[in-house]
């Protein structure tokens, strides 16, 4: 690789004849007349064009990997002593003082870098291993697209910083609606709404509609920007929960008997009677379900797009009334009076697991929007945080003085708990790590007593409803800044929604595919697999992938005497006895070795054996 | 009359004397009795003969006195003729030939001369020569026993001839009487043997059991002594029935009655009483029933004993192996009823008639039984010895008073003992091992030990953890409870170091749950604890009330351990219930056989939430999602990671930017709508080529290009 350049530059003739030897591969539509040189270099041909792409990314990747070694944290620069000749001379002379690639920051890189290299893989033929280090190259190159097109996110965070000591928990909306811009300050509201009873609440994923219910019957829906309404009735029926469905045009409402869907301008669309005495939803985007929690103890899972009912699920724990979705891998978090949260997905009658979170019953529970940590509060006063990447233990616990209520995670991991009348907020040190809840980030009093939380998405608002209506309150740093205008586009005009629905639903994931690890998709059944090559080897009668026996090759001048062909095949079949001998020999010392490790921890007590 | 008299007697001597003379057929008691026929009948004749002394001669005809089928010249009798029929003059001929009077002189001749006689006999039998003879032969002497001839000892003679013509036939009618009386007792035996009603056998046992009982109950009031022999008795009953396993349910009845008990209430009732039984007599030192053999066997026992007190030692020391002497007294019996015919006779009647002023009929009488014995099995002894040997040797046990009382008393504070025992075994289940016990005040202690938590489950033991640890929380003075617990650990010593193992991971899930966190500093602490403090405080103590009661880890644990055992692989049983053995409802087959066909599964890899123990994770293989899985592994690669290596990079515009996108989804081949593909040539692939060989090659099998070939498309080329 190194070495082209120069060739290029110091053989002209060579490459003419590499030319020769490698021509461009002609495509059968262009006329066979054409002369091949001319070919060259008339038309770029997409060969040629990846040519030149390739030694780029190669060297890239070599660089990449140097610095990953060496573990700097500064960002790599792109070496200089690559030039091509050609493409430095410009027409006006000048050099380019910046020249090739930029560079790209391995953080950023390694945070697209979705290959698990931690297992070492066995040793491959050589032609498995160039597909390996194509699929590599391809992850290394696409990695490096995205963190370049990282640049693109202009929009950052911001969090409220208290001049030295000061707490920012003592702040209050009014300090940080005066120090903010007038568009921004307009995002802080209060609805006041104390004809109908406590509110829930739900903002469209958008984040650009808000649609609540009171208890007693009232359902709205508007653009809480814009302060546009959108529909409002009265259901005459006790709501128990809204949620928006995929889009801002339809509605699901749990009322008292029966789930409603209306439409944003306030039409019931359908009663969906299958799902009944409903008190939680939850609205899957991906897989277009419909999450339903019922009195009844059944999880409903209600597929939205064709209006199906894909699984109902009996908890057997009594009532369900507290749920959460995990946005990382879809899966129903439950809470249940023993103090048990559940995980539960369509495809298993089962719950995927079981944690013993309180001693009381299960209050509240939310998941954060990277599905790495669950927030819980209990009857027992205690708000815990769980890591949920495997171990299910709890990070940090504390004992609020009344129990928090409702629990909700922001975008970017900010955790609020409404506890009474009162809403605390904490904040993590950093965008992965929980929040610490050693310090409130933010408190605020409310005129009821809460009833529900959501935080907006891309806005740095909270929703709270309660008895008393709807408010919303700035937190800043609450949501993500960069929304994806393909996914989820705040400002998208009619034409764009309807354009994004029929790919969303193109895109739809089949429910099935609902488990704790999202992933398992990139994974091979193997235990089919090993089904599969059994049976193979049943029906061959022999294995196939087995390794043949050793065949001395024939050779000349009377060395290939029976006498020593056999030899050959001894010498061999010697070799890989040693070889077995050694392999055992060695697993027999790493026994002993960890059975050393073991007895030397203590000396064992004369009153060991009658420990049983 | 008188000389009749003497004629009888002098007969009946006679007969005695052959009877005496051969001692061996005493059996043959017929002989006797012919014997005894014909002296009636000669009585007879000679009557008839006086009577007709006074001149009628009449002669009377031969009449039969034995009934037969046939009258021939075979059964002829000359009974009532009065002259000896002899049966060479039945084979003389009418005539006498002259012919054969020589030879028959001849043979007269012959007839008459006398054999030699031994002329050793007397002198061998005289002169003892070996040592061992002269041994005997002194014996014999000293005794006064017959070394020759005459078998009868001078005192047999002596008191056979003491006897009188009335006392033998008083002997013989008792003989006789005895040996009917066997019979019918041998007949009621058989008959009583042969009644197959259950009930019956059982009311006679339980029967036998309380008349003994009884007696027992008896002898305590009146022979103290005596009746400590008795229980001795009844232990050595005891404990044969403890080794013998018997009454546990095992035998043929008991199987076949474990069968039905499912369905039939009486064989469940008989069941259990047989275990009650069981349990009844192989408790220690209770009163036992005992069985005919038993008595027998201890019979057996005692006999060889010293009574005495002093010698209990030797018993006791005897005492643990009842096997060894009950075995060894019935061979030295069995071998001497099997000697009995040969040797016993002289010394028995010796010594009856040493001892006692009975005479040889009881002995005869004894050896008749003694025979009779030996026809029956070992067990089935006859109970008239056994009946009257105990009776002579009570006498003889009368000792010391005092020192059998002390020895009831002893006996007495066991029996508390052990009482006490079988109630401590109860409180702790007999699971745990026997408490060593400090201090000898078990009154006071059997309340405790009944406190002490039964090791059933460890989720009992979780609860008191649980408990201890609340406690601990609240740290509450409980100096009662503390006291309890330290008075408690000595007890549970041997537990100890499991219950520790236990804990080492359940206070893990303690400390997760009840660990005491800080409480947050709230600024605006809700108002609804400001306005209503004791109301809140109300509620709060309402819930820590209502969730006291139901312990979440408890139920927590349990379920986790079912969802564990549940998701254990089971193993395969391929047992065919009646196949090599018999089958049936309730029959299972033989622990070996289901070894033999217990196939096990594989233990399966650990679970995830092993080390969790708040944690439930399900492991059931999620089908639906497998089914959009890949379950071929594409060719090149050889293990399922080097493929999943490949596919882990996602494709989508939804995680790549544009152009990587478009890269990673550009086609391999590019078609053109509306431009006709030609076929492909060797030109395409980068060869030139002339002939046409070289092309049908290449066109076979490109890859496989050897260099020959090779060699010649460049040569071709060049050309």
């Amino acid at each position: 690789m190194e070495t082209a350049p120069k060739s290029g530059r110091d053989v002209p003739p060579k490459k003419d004849k590499l030319q020769t030897k490698r021509r461009k591969p002609r495509r059968y539509w262009e006329e066979e007349t054409v002369p091949t040189r001319d070919g060259a270099s008339a038309g770029p041909p997409c060969n040629k064009k990846n040519r030149e792409l390739r030694p780029q990314r190669r060297k890239n990747a070599h660089i990449l990997k140097k610095s990953r070694i060496s573990k700097k944290p500064q960002v790599p620069k792109k070496p200089r002593e690559w030039k091509n000749p050609e493409s430095q001379r410009s027409l006006s002379g000048a050099q380019d003082p910046f020249p090739g690639p930029a560079p790209v920051p391995v953080e950023v890189v390694q945070k697209f870098c979705r290959i698990d290299k931690s297992r070492k893989l066995p040793r491959s033929k050589a032609k498995t291993r160039s597909r390996l280090e194509v699929a590599e190259a391809e992850e290394e190159e696409t990695s490096i697209k995205a963190a370049r097109s990282e640049l693109l996110l202009a929009e950052e965070p911001g969090f409220l910083e208290g001049e030295d000591g000061e707490d920012t928990a003592k702040i209050c909306q009014a300090d940080i609606v005066e120090a903010v811009d007038i568009a921004s300050g307009a995002k802080h509201f209060d609805l006041n709404l104390r004809q109908f009873g406590p509110y829930r609440l739900n903002y469209s994923r958008t984040g650009r509609h808000l649609a609540f219910g009171g208890r007693r019957g009232h359902v709205a829906a508007l653009d809480w920007v814009t302060k546009k309404l959108m529909c409002e009735i009265n259901v005459m029926e006790a709501v128990r929960d809204i949620r928006f469905l995929h889009s801002e045009a339809l509605l699901a409402v749990a009322q008292n008997r029966w789930l409603h869907i209306y439409d944003n301008q306030g039409i019931e669309l359908h009663c969906i009677r299958r799902c009944d005495r409903v008190t939680r939803l939850e609205f899957l985007p991906f897989h277009f379900l419909l999450a339903t929690a019922s009195e009844t103890g059944f999880l409903t899972y209600l597929d939205v797009s064709v209006g199906k009912i894909v699984a109902a699920l009996n908890a057997r724990a009594g009532r369900l009334d507290v749920m959460s979705q995990n946005p990382y891998n879809a899966v129903i978090h439950l809470g249940h009076s023993n103090g048990t949260v559940s995980l539960w997905s369509p495809a298993m009658k089962e719950p995927l697991a079981k944690i013993l979170c309180h001693r009381g019953g299960v209050r509240a529970v939310a998941v954060d929007s990277t599905g790495t940590y669950m927030a819980t509060s209990g009857l027992d006063h205690q708000l815990k945080i769980f890591d949920l990447r495997g171990t299910y233990q709890p990070l940090s616990t504390r004992t609020l003085p009344h129990g928090a209520g409702h629990l909700a995670f922001s975008q970017r991991g900010l955790l609020v708990a409404g506890m009474g009348d009162v809403v605390n907020i904490w904040a993590g040190q950093g965008k992965a790590s929980p929040p610490s809840l050693e310090q409130p980030y933010l408190t605020h009093r409310l005129s009821g007593p809460v009833h529900g939380l959501q935080f907006c998405p891309f806005e740095d608002v909270l929703g709270v409803g309660h008895s008393g209506g709807i408010t919303s309150m700035l937190v800043p740093g609450a949501g993500e800044p960069n929304f994806d205008g393909l996914e989820s586009n705040p400002y998208r005009s009619r034409k764009q929604r309807q354009e994004w629905e029929v790919k969303a639903l193109l895109e739809k994931v089949p429910a099935e595919l609902i488990c704790l690890d999202p992933r398992a998709l990139a994974k091979v059944d193997v235990i089919s697999l090993e089904q599969g090559k059994k049976e193979r080897i049943e029906r061959l009668g022999y294995d196939p992938e087995a390794k043949a026996p050793f065949q001395p090759k024939p050779k000349q001048k009377g060395r290939s005497s029976t006498a020593s062909l056999v030899k050959r095949k001894r010498k061999v079949m010697d070799e890989e006895h040693r070889d077995k001998v050694r392999q055992s020999l060695q697993q027999q010392q790493q026994r002993h070795k960890e059975v050393k490790a073991k007895s030397t921890g203590a000396w064992p007590s004369a009153l060991d054996r009658f420990v049983r | 009359m008188t000389a009749n008299r003497l004629a009888e007697s002098l007969l009946a001597l006679s007969q005695q004397e052959e009877l005496v003379d051969l001692p061996k057929d005493y059996l043959l008691s017929g002989s006797e009795d012919e014997g005894d026929n014909d002296g009636e009948r000669e009585h007879q004749k000679l009557l008839e003969a006086i009577s007709s002394l006074d001149g009628k001669n009449r002669r009377k005809l031969a009449e039969r006195s034995e009934a037969s089928l046939k009258v021939s010249e075979f059964n002829v009798s000359s009974e009532g003729s009065g002259e000896k029929l002899v049966l060479a003059d039945l084979l003389e001929p009418v005539k006498t030939s002259s012919s054969l009077a020589t030879v028959k002189k001849q043979l007269n001749r012959v007839k008459s001369k006398k054999t030699v006689e031994l002329p050793l006999n007397k002198e061998e039998i005289e002169r003892a020569r070996t040592p061992l003879e002269q041994e005997i032969f002194n014996l014999l002497h000293k005794n006064k026993q017959p070394v020759a001839d005459p078998l009868l000892t001078p005192v047999e003679k002596a008191s056979l001839q003491a006897m009188s013509l009335e006392e033998a036939k008083m002997r013989r009618a008792e003989l006789q009487r005895a040996r009917a009386l066997q019979s019918y007792y041998e007949a009621k035996a058989r008959r009583e043997k042969k009644i197959k009603s259950k009930k019956y056998h059982k009311v006679v046992k339980k029967g036998k059991a309380k008349k003994a009982l009884k007696e027992f109950e008896q002898l305590r009031k009146a022979n103290p002594a005596a009746a400590l022999e008795e229980l001795e008795k009844i232990e050595k009953a005891r404990m044969m029935e403890r080794m013998s396993l018997k009454h546990q349910n095992s035998g043929k009845w008991a199987k076949s009655k474990a069968i039905m008990a499912k369905y039939d209430l009486e064989a469940r009732q008989a069941m259990q009483e047989q275990l009650a039984k069981n349990k009844e007599l192989t408790q220690k030192l209770q009163v036992a029933s005992e069985s005919e053999e038993e008595e027998g066997g201890t019979e057996e026992v005692e006999e060889l004993l010293v009574p005495d007190v002093v010698n209990e030692v030797q018993m006791n020391a005897d005492g643990p192996n009842p096997w060894m002497l009950r075995s060894c007294t019935s061979d030295t019996k069995e071998a001497a009823t099997q000697e009995d015919p040969e040797q016993l006779p002289e010394p028995e009647a010796h010594e009856v008639s040493e001892s006692e002023g009975e005479e040889r009929p009881v002995a005869e009488e004894e050896i008749l039984l003694r025979e009779f014995e030996e026809r029956r099995s070992l067990r089935k002894r006859s109970e008239l010895s056994q009946d009257a040997e105990p009776a002579g040797s009570q006498e003889t046990k009368d000792s010391s008073s005092q020192e059998v009382l002390s020895e009831l008393r002893v006996l007495a504070q066991k029996l508390k003992e052990n009482d006490q025992s079988r109630k401590q075994k109860a409180s702790s289940e007999g699971t745990i091992p026997q408490v060593q016990r400090e201090e000898p005040a078990p009154e006071e202690e059997e309340p405790l030990l009944l406190q002490r938590p039964e090791r059933v489950q460890t989720l009992e033991e979780l609860e008191e953890l649980g408990k201890e640890e609340c406690f601990q929380n609240k740290e509450l003075p409980r100096p009662v409870l503390e006291g309890q617990q330290s008075e408690r650990t000595p007890n549970n010593r041997p537990d100890a170091p499991k219950e520790k193992k236990k804990k080492e991971q359940m206070i893990d899930l303690q400390n997760l749950l009840t660990t005491q966190s800080p409480s947050v500093k709230s600024l605006a602490v809700p108002t609804i604890e400001e306005l209503e403090d004791e109301e809140e405080r109300n509620q709060r103590q309402m819930i820590k009330e209502a969730f006291a009661g139901d312990d979440v880890i408890r139920d927590f644990l349990k379920e986790k351990r079912e969802a564990v055992e549940a998701s254990k692989p089971k193993d395969v049983d391929l047992t065919l219930p009646g196949w090599g053995e018999w089958g049936g409802v309730g029959l299972k087959p033989s622990a070996k056989k289901r070894r033999r066909f217990l196939i096990k599964a594989p233990e399966g890899p650990p679970r995830k939430d092993k080390n969790l123990p708040n944690v439930m994770i399900n492991e059931k293989r999620n089908i639906h999602t497998a089914a959009h899985q890949v379950r071929v592994l594409p060719y090149p690669f050889t293990h399922h990671w080097q493929f999943e290596r490949t596919i882990q990079t996602p494709i989508g515009s939804t995680w790549n930017t544009q152009r990587a996108f478009q890269k990673l989804t550009t086609p391999k081949v590019v078609t053109k709508p509306g431009h006709i593909i030609n076929p492909i040539k060797a030109e395409d692939v980068g060869y030139r080529s002339s002939s046409r060989s070289d092309l049908s090659v290449i066109q076979r099998n490109p890859k496989r290009i050897t260099t020959r070939h090779k060699k010649q498309l460049k040569k071709s080329s060049v050309d």
